[in-house]
C-alpha cells in the first residue's frame, strides 16, 4: 500500500511525458493517490489526455491561470467533481521568448509584468483559491530553480520570478503553518522540458552540469517525483517553507575544476 | 546515399509517433505544418526528439529553417551524424 493512498492531489502544468509534473504525478499515482490536473492553453489538451488516462484520472481541466475567474471557476469544478483535495502541485512558469536571451535589463516592463505574474502570484493565487477545498494538514508543492539565488546566463527575468515564487514560499508556509497545511518548493538541477526549451544556451549548460553537480549526472523527472512524494506526504510532516534541492547537489560546491578520472 | 535512407526512416518513426500520423504521410516534400498538421509545441518537440536520437544541438535559428521532413534529413546528415 502506497504511502499517499486515500490522498487527492490536484496538478498544475502538465504539458507533456517530458514535464517535470508529469513526473510528479507518475510518483504521486505510483504511492496510491487519485490525480486531477489542470493545463493552461487548448493546444495541451490532446498532451495531456492520454497521460492522465494512463494515472486513471477523468478530472481534466483547462485553466488560465493568469485570470481569477477562471481559477475560482477551476475550483468550485475541483469542489463538486472531486471534493476535498490534499496536495497542490504548481509547476507552472511563463516567460516571453526573448526575455530569455541576451542582457536582464533589456526585460521589457509588460514582459516583467506577465513572468511575475505566471510564474509567482498564480501560486499564491492557487493556494488561497484551494484554501476551502484543503484537508486538514494538506501539502503545497511548487517547482524552482537556482537561478533564483545566482545570476544564472539568460535565466533572467525568470531568475527574478523564482526568488519572488521563494520568498512567496515562506510567507505562504507562515499563513498556512498555524492551519496545518505547508508550503515547500523543489530547485531542480536542469532538465530538458518544453519550457527548458525557450532558454537559451541550455542545451549547453545542461551538459556541462553533469561535470560540475558532485553526483556527475542530471536530475531526471523521476528523481523530482520521489523528492515530491517526501515533501506531499506525512514523511515531512515537520517541513514547510523550505526549498529542497534536487540537483543532484550542484547548489552546494564552488567553482570546481573536474578531472576526468 | 543508404545513410540519408536511414535517416528519413528514423525521423519518419520519431514523426508518426509524436505527431500520430501515417508513415506513408511522411515524405519529404511533407511540410510539418501544412501538410502534418503540427502547431508550435509539436515543432518544439520534434527538434527535441531529433536532438536525443542523433545527439548534437539544433539552435533556434536552424530550427526555423526545417520546415519539411526532407529539410530535417538534410540538417541530420550535415551536422549531427
Amino acid at each position: 500500500m502506497g504511502i499517499l493512498e486515500g490522498k487527492k492531489a490536484l496538478i498544475f502544468g502538465v504539458a507533456n511525458s517530458r514535464s517535470i509534473a508529469w513526473g510528479i504525478a507518475q510518483a504521486l499515482h505510483r504511492e496510491g493517490a487519485q490525480l486531477a490536473f489542470s493545463y493552461a492553453v487548448p493546444a495541451l489538451l490532446r498532451r495531456i489526455e492520454p497521460l492522465a488516462e494512463k494515472l486513471g484520472s477523468t478530472f481534466v481541466e483547462q485553466c488560465d491561470l493568469s485570470q481569477d475567474d477562471e481559477i475560482d471557476r477551476l475550483f468550485n469544478k475541483v469542489s463538486v467533481d472531486i471534493g476535498n483535495i490534499d496536495i497542490l502541485i504548481h509547476s507552472v512558469a511563463f516567460a516571453n521568448r526573448d526575455e530569455l536571451s541576451g542582457p536582464y535589463y533589456a526585460t521589457s516592463r509588460d514582459g516583467f509584468r506577465v513572468a511575475l505574474d505566471v510564474s509567482c502570484y498564480s501560486f499564491t493565487s492557487v493556494v488561497r483559491s484551494a484554501l476551502p477545498v484543503f484537508n486538514p494538514g494538506s501539502s503545497c508543492l511548487a517547482m524552482t530553480y537556482y537561478g533564483a539565488e545566482k545570476a544564472v546566463q539568460h535565466y533572467n527575468v525568470m531568475g527574478v520570478a523564482k526568488a519572488a515564487l521563494e520568498a512567496s514560499i515562506r510567507y505562504l508556509a507562515a499563513d498556512l503553518g498555524p492551519l496545518s497545511h505547508r508550503v515547500n518548493a523543489i530547485s531542480a538541477g536542469p532538465i530538458r522540458t518544453l519550457a527548458a526549451a525557450g532558454v537559451s544556451g541550455f542545451k549547453a549548460m545542461h551538459s556541462k552540469f553533469t561535470d560540475l553537480a558532485p553526483l556527475r549526472r542530471n536530475v531526471t523527472i523521476e528523481d523530482v517525483g520521489n523528492a515530491a512524494i517526501y515533501l506531499c506526504s506525512h514523511l515531512s510532516q515537520g517541513v514547510t517553507g523550505e526549498i529542497h534541492y534536487v540537483d543532484s547537489g550542484f547548489n552546494t560546491v564552488g567553482l570546481s575544476t573536474p578531472s576526468r578520472e | 546515399m543508404s545513410d540519408t535512407n536511414d535517416t528519413l526512416e528514423q525521423v519518419r518513426e520519431i514523426i508518426t509517433e509524436l505527431l500520430g500520423v501515417d508513415a506513408d504521410e511522411v515524405v519529404p516534400e511533407a511540410r510539418f505544418r501544412e501538410e502534418l498538421g503540427s502547431d508550435s509545441l509539436d515543432l518544439v518537440e520534434l527538434i527535441m526528439a531529433f536532438e536525443d536520437k542523433f545527439g548534437g544541438e539544433i539552435s533556434d535559428e536552424e530550427a526555423q529553417g526545417i520546415t519539411t521532413v526532407g529539410e530535417a534529413v538534410t540538417y541530420i546528415d550535415t551536422n549531427m551524424r
